[in-house]
């Protein structure tokens, strides 16, 4: 909004989380497969909470999924929100399974629901691309 | 299950003032709670052989090695139990129960078990412009990726539970309000309660601002500087004591693991199965419960998942003016966390000694035999259970 605004957090592109981003920037969603047993996770963790295996891959996503929970945040954590509040956080369940915290945009607030069919989309911010999520035909 | 003949029983209970209370460290307001504990058994410090810690969040570097610096603190010689513990809300009860299996053990004859914390901050002279609360935590984590969606705090991570429990079960606004009112109801009669003085009616917990919707603001506990600890003794000892021995009749933990998010249930089926089973007793001898209650929404889901009602009816259950003053089924007789003071886990405990006892005045429940006092931290991530009551086992 104004020229003195507070920049948003942006992700650290930390080794587990590159992947991650490195994907995003080519315009997939990608999320931890276990090089074991096979279970998609996310976030990224060491290792598997089933086989306790560290092997691990990272593995595109369809990116579709929908609305698990979500909440209205009303509270200003960080500068960068200030003029955002109130706004939805959200919890989407993967088409594959995994659950991902994100926002959901073109949305208006009366539209947003629990089941609601989302999908990826890709908000660029200080040179990382942001998934998040967009209503989508079921 | 054979017993072992020992027992324990809580013989102290200390409370310091509680809420916008400046001036004392959070290690201080622990030797304040312990000294009160103390003085309300009619034990010295020499008295005691074991000192579990429980560290608020404002206990900074003294966090890791809690019971030492308390030790220190205090002066006390000898002690032959020492720990520091943090399972969030849970920790009140696990150390209660820690201190049960010392002494069954033959480990420990007087175990002080504390939480403190001082968070709060005296008001500045000049009238800040009121930025967002909590925002020195947000800054430790501002670069992870939940950050960049604008996801901080506890609250947002309860009111996710909330706001499947509302899509699943038909939860509503009313429902959790109503455990806002009748909590609040039990603080007027508590002169201790920082609502002490301030009812509230369903339509002003409506009208209060959001903070993580579902949640308003009266849907989340206090903040509150202060000290509470209890004593737990041995029961050959606990009877000459200057205070009548609360029992601990039953405890037991549960920490489900998994994602609450999928299950909505906490780990209190699994501590009640331990808890009941060693009391030799069942849901129709509770009188009264201390159930934690860091939301509104968690005094829902624990009665629930203690079967006093099917999952998913917690909300109906609530509605009528069940669990408040004069209802079936007396819970958080002081106010609890939401109107009383927020010592983490310590509060439920202590309120469960007051009633047992019979000290609750105004508030004191008629038949106060066995009270049921939940312990729960993180995300329904630990539960407690304790039984507390006038009888041995």
């Amino acid at each position: 909004m104004s020229a003195t605004e507070f920049p948003k957090p942006v992700p650290k592109a930390t080794p587990e989380l590159l992947p991650f981003l490195d994907a995003a920037r080519a315009g997939r969603l990608a999320v931890q497969r276990c090089g074991a047993c096979g279970t998609l996770r996310f976030p990224p963790r060491e290792l598997c909470s089933r086989c306790w295996s560290r092997e691990v891959e990272w593995t595109d996503v369809s990116g579709r999924g929908e609305v698990f929970a979500f909440y209205v945040m009303h509270q200003v954590y960080h500068p960068g929100f200030v003029a955002d509040v109130p706004y939805p956080v959200v919890v989407v369940k993967l088409d594959e399974g995994p659950t991902m915290v994100s926002n959901v945009v073109d949305c208006p607030r009366e539209k947003l629901r629990i089941g609601l069919p989302v999908e990826v989309v890709f908000e660029e911010r200080e040179g990382v691309a942001l998934p998040k999520f967009r209503p989508r035909a079921p | 299950m054979e017993r072992r003949a020992a027992q324990a029983a809580i013989t102290g209970l200390g409370i310091t003032e509680q809420g916008k209370v400046y001036g004392p460290s959070a290690v201080g307001f622990a030797v304040d709670a312990i000294r009160l504990a103390l003085d309300d058994a009619g034990l010295e410090a020499k008295d005691l052989d074991g000192l579990l810690v429980n560290p608020g969040l404002s206990w900074g570097q003294a966090a890791q090695m809690g019971s030492f610096a308390v030790q220190q603190a205090m002066g006390l010689r000898d002690l032959r139990l020492s720990a520091a513990m943090n399972l969030g809300g849970a920790t009140a009860g696990a150390m209660v129960m820690q201190a049960v299996l010392a002494i069954e053990a033959g480990l420990a004859n007087h175990v002080a078990c504390v939480f403190s914390d001082a968070p709060l901050k005296p008001p500045k002279p000049r009238d800040g412009s009121g930025g967002g609360s909590g925002s020195s935590g947000a800054y430790a984590f501002a670069g992870g990726l939940e950050a960049a969606y604008g996801a901080f705090g506890v609250n947002g991570l309860y009111a996710l539970l909330a706001s499947r429990h509302m899509h699943r079960f038909g939860t509503t606004h009313d429902h959790l309000g109503a455990i806002a009112v009748a909590e609040r109801a039990w603080a007027q009669h508590n002169p201790r309660a920082q609502f002490h003085g301030k009812t509230l009616t369903l339509a002003e917990y409506h009208a209060s601002r959001w903070v993580a919707e579902p949640f308003h603001l009266l849907d989340c506990c206090l903040v509150s500087n202060g000290g509470l600890a209890v004593i737990v003794s041995r029961g050959d000892r606990a009877r000459s004591l200057a205070k009548p021995p609360v029992w601990v009749r039953g405890m037991g933990q549960g920490h489900p693991g998994g994602d609450p998010l999928e299950t909505l249930a906490s780990g209190a089926p699994l501590a009640a199965r331990d808890a009941f089973a060693m009391a030799g007793a069942t849901l129709a001898d509770v009188d009264f419960c201390e159930l934690y209650d860091c939301y509104t929404f968690t005094v829902l889901v624990t009665l629930e998942d203690y079967g006093f009602c099917a999952k998913g009816e917690g909300g109906p259950f609530v509605a009528d003016g069940r669990i408040g003053p004069g209802g079936a089924l007396p819970v958080n007789t002081g106010g609890g966390q939401l109107s009383s003071f927020y010592m983490w886990g310590m509060t439920p405990i202590g309120e469960a000694v007051i009633q047992v006892r019979g000290e609750g005045g105004g508030r004191q429940v008629a038949k106060h035999d066995l009270g049921l006092v939940s312990g729960n931290g993180g995300v329904l991530s630990t539960h407690t259970t304790l039984l507390l009551g006038r009888e041995p086992r």
